[in-house]
């Protein structure tokens, strides 16, 4: 894993390599190399299986965190690419030529993020919510809760409570709460 | 007999089997239920079925031949009826119902009347998964008409009549009479394309609610449905009467007809309840082979 | 590489906007092998754009009767919605046995009479159950079961999932809780049967009557409407 960690870092410019466990490694590559990195690690360095694509919203960074998750299924070690994009113009190069099932997952990014994969087959249709005419729902600043209020309708009335507290209430109604507390925490 | 009386005693006769129709499936579910653990059903329900099915407000129709379907398969019901002796033997003359010298053969195309006028119905539908349920029925069916009426034919020459009545008649004094002993190999074949003809497990492909298309009723709602309920419980009678007068040696006495038209019936549960569904390509490759190698070997003693 | 994207950003920004009606279902004119034309609006001619109309009830004994063998014979459509539709399938086994009650199971919209709504209603679900609802028979009944269909339950803030049912279709009898079970389903079914017999299911018509309101709603929230209006 070290030897393997070195060839590639030095030939792609890897950033902020971290061995997570001994068959599991993370590191950033830069958004042009990308692609290219993965097809070299699926060609040259035996990770031909591909295991997810996901995205996290790092918001307070204006960037979008890609990862290419790729599985070695001969040392049994897993690779995990991060690509950070920009947030504002979310443009990444499409993988669908490299593993088929990738443009589904792009096509679910295009829907859930919006990040776009040009060339990617029916990245425009709809993946889980049909007819969205809204901002890409799992962007961190789309408020859902707003969404819903205006969208659906909401019934009067409905109230939280804590578990705990409720329950204490509602059972054991003439003691104390504090001397409950002490029992507990005994 | 005047005419009036012979339809009077017809008409009395369908009323009766209607029911038993209906009870016989209901103790079917029962009885499964029971062996489930369960209570199961109340044993009503397929008459509440009925009376809920003609109490349905809404009734869409897709044209004419929607129409047709469910009257087709209760005139190949009731046209089974008529045809078939209810009851033979001295003294049951008012029981032949219209039986006449080669009812056989019409009684044969009835069982396929029903099916034909469904598939125009349910084709009408437009209902993608009737048409499915039609293709694998009739492929189903086909098969096992083929052993069937070897066996049938099998016994026509062992008996040199293609009556029915005359059949049953010939197998009344005992049971060593039953074609049961006198043929066992065109009874073997008869009775395994029995199987087919009931239509349960593991032959049920073609209508079970379980399997994505419900089969052709899958557009049939209200009324037509309620046809289509009574129709089926005519027919799981009269199928079972026709391998009662062919192999079993007919009924005298309408407690003999329940009787053996209920062990008849549940021969095909009973075999249901232990082999699970075929595929359709399964059933029909299953019937071209033991059943109709007996069939064909039934024909053949009988040949030379 | 780069003029690849500016290629796919002009074509993003210069899309039209959206249309869900798919192809072979939109209104247009086609060639007739005569060589006449032919306005053609397939989701029209092929489906019935009739509004459903309200089918007054019977009068006296025959609707008590009736009501009685609805009540005794509850055909539920196997349409399991949400999450709920995991309490469904042991009412059938031998703990709990539905069948007792009258309750079977049916495959197809046309032959059943009740609808159970399990558990949280996504807005693309929503769409499904609508065309199925439309197209069972009058009369037909609507059990809501779990708190989300109630007021959202702990999806009340989702942006996929709807808060009330009632909004939507007419709802005959709610079963709270998150998840209910089976027991709470049961006594569910006892309820709506006591609905029916006091001659109080009358959600068929009740839909008939507020169509344009429920149309509404559904509409607000079921962006790609591709289908009639009413689905026979």
């Amino acid at each position: 894993m070290k030897s393997l960690i070195e060839r590639v870092s030095t030939k792609y410019n890897l950033q902020e390599v971290v061995q997570q466990r001994d068959n599991l490694v993370f590191a950033y590559v830069d958004k042009e190399l990308a692609i290219d990195m993965v097809t070299y690690m699926r060609d040259y360095e035996g990770y031909a299986h591909f295991t997810l694509m996901s995205c996290v919203d790092w918001i307070e960074d204006g960037k979008f965190q890609l990862l290419y998750l790729l599985n070695n299924p001969e040392t049994k070690t897993e690779f995990g690419i991060k690509v950070a994009i920009d947030r504002d113009n979310a443009v990444m190069q499409s993988a669908h030529h490299l593993w088929e099932q990738i443009w589904t997952y792009q096509r679910e990014l295009k829907e859930a993020f919006g990040i776009d994969f040009p060339g990617s087959p029916r990245v425009d249709e709809d993946f889980v919510v049909e007819g969205w005419d809204d901002m890409p729902h799992m962007r961190r600043d789309f408020d859902t809760n707003k969404y819903a209020e205006e969208t659906y309708f909401m019934r009067e009335g409905r109230k939280s409570y804590d578990p705990a507290t409720y329950m204490r209430e509602k059972l054991y109604p003439k003691q104390p709460v504090t001397a409950k507390k002490n029992k507990d925490e005994q | 007999m005047t005419i009036y009386a012979q339809l009077g005693y017809t008409f009395l006769g369908l009323f009766l089997v209607l029911n038993w129709g209906m009870l016989m499936s209901a103790t079917f579910r029962k009885i499964v239920a029971r062996v489930a653990g369960r209570h199961g059903i109340p044993i009503y329900q397929p008459w509440i079925d009925l009376v809920k099915n003609a109490g349905v407000r809404t009734t869409l129709s897709h044209g004419t031949m929607f129409y047709l379907g469910p009257v087709f398969r209760l005139t190949g019901a009731v046209g089974m009826f008529l045809f078939m002796p209810a009851l033979v033997g001295i003294g049951n003359e008012h029981w032949l119902n219209f039986s006449f010298q080669g009812d056989i053969i019409l009684i044969l195309y009835f069982q396929l009347f029903g099916m034909l006028g469904m598939a125009l119905g349910a084709g009408e539908g437009g209902q993608p998964h009737s048409a499915i349920g039609i293709g694998r029925g009739l492929a189903q069916h086909a098969a096992v008409e083929l052993p069937l009426t070897l066996g049938i034919l099998s016994l026509a020459i062992q008996y040199q009549t293609l009556s029915l009545v005359d059949i049953a008649n010939a197998q009344q004094g005992g049971i060593l009479n039953w074609t049961l002993f006198t043929n066992p190999v065109a009874s073997a074949a008869i009775m395994l394309a029995a199987l087919g003809a009931f239509g349960h497990s593991p032959f049920n492909l073609v209508k079970a609610p379980n399997e994505i298309p419900i089969g052709p009723p899958t557009e049939y709602h209200g009324s037509y449905l309620g046809i289509l309920m009574s129709s089926g419980a005519i027919i799981h009678v009269m199928e079972a009467a026709l391998f009662m007068n062919l192999v079993f040696g007919g009924a005298t006495s309408w407690i003999e007809f329940i009787i053996k038209t209920f062990l008849i019936y549940f021969y095909s549960i009973f075999v249901g309840v232990v082999f699970p569904r075929f595929r359709i390509e399964q059933s029909v490759v299953w019937f071209f082979k033991l059943p109709l190698v007996l069939g064909i070997i039934a024909i053949l003693i009988y040949s030379f | 590489m780069n003029e690849l994207l500016k290629k796919a950003e002009a074509n993003a920004s210069t899309k039209e906007e959206k249309s869900f009606v798919r192809p072979e279902d939109e209104e247009r004119e086609v060639i007739a092998p005569d060589g006449s034309i032919i306005k053609v609006n397939p989701i029209y001619d092929y489906f019935s754009g009739e509004k459903p109309s309200v089918e007054k009830p019977n009068k006296g004994v025959v609707e008590k009767f009736l009501n009685w063998a609805r009540a005794e014979s509850i055909w539920v459509l196997g349409f399991g919605t949400g999450c709920g539709s995991i309490e469904i399938p042991p009412l059938m086994t031998p703990r709990f046995d539905a069948f007792r009650f009258g309750v079977q199971m049916r495959p197809t919209p046309r032959q059943s009479n009740a609808f159970i709504i399990s558990g949280y209603l996504s807005v693309k679900t929503l769409k499904r159950v609508i065309r199925s609802y439309e197209q069972m028979p009058s009369p037909k009944y609507v059990i809501a079961l779990g708190s989300c269909t109630i007021n959202g339950g702990m999806y009340y803030d989702s942006y996929s999932t709807i808060n009330r049912l009632d909004k939507y279709m007419p709802v005959d009898v709610y079963i709270a809780g998150c998840m209910p079970r089976p027991e709470a389903l049961l006594a569910g079914f006892v309820k709506l049967k006591e609905i029916i017999k006091s001659g109080k299911g009358e959600g068929a018509n009740l839909y008939a009557e507020n169509f344009d309101e429920y149309k509404a709603n559904q509409k607000k929230v079921i962006k790609d409407w591709n289908m009639p209006d009413y689905n026979w």
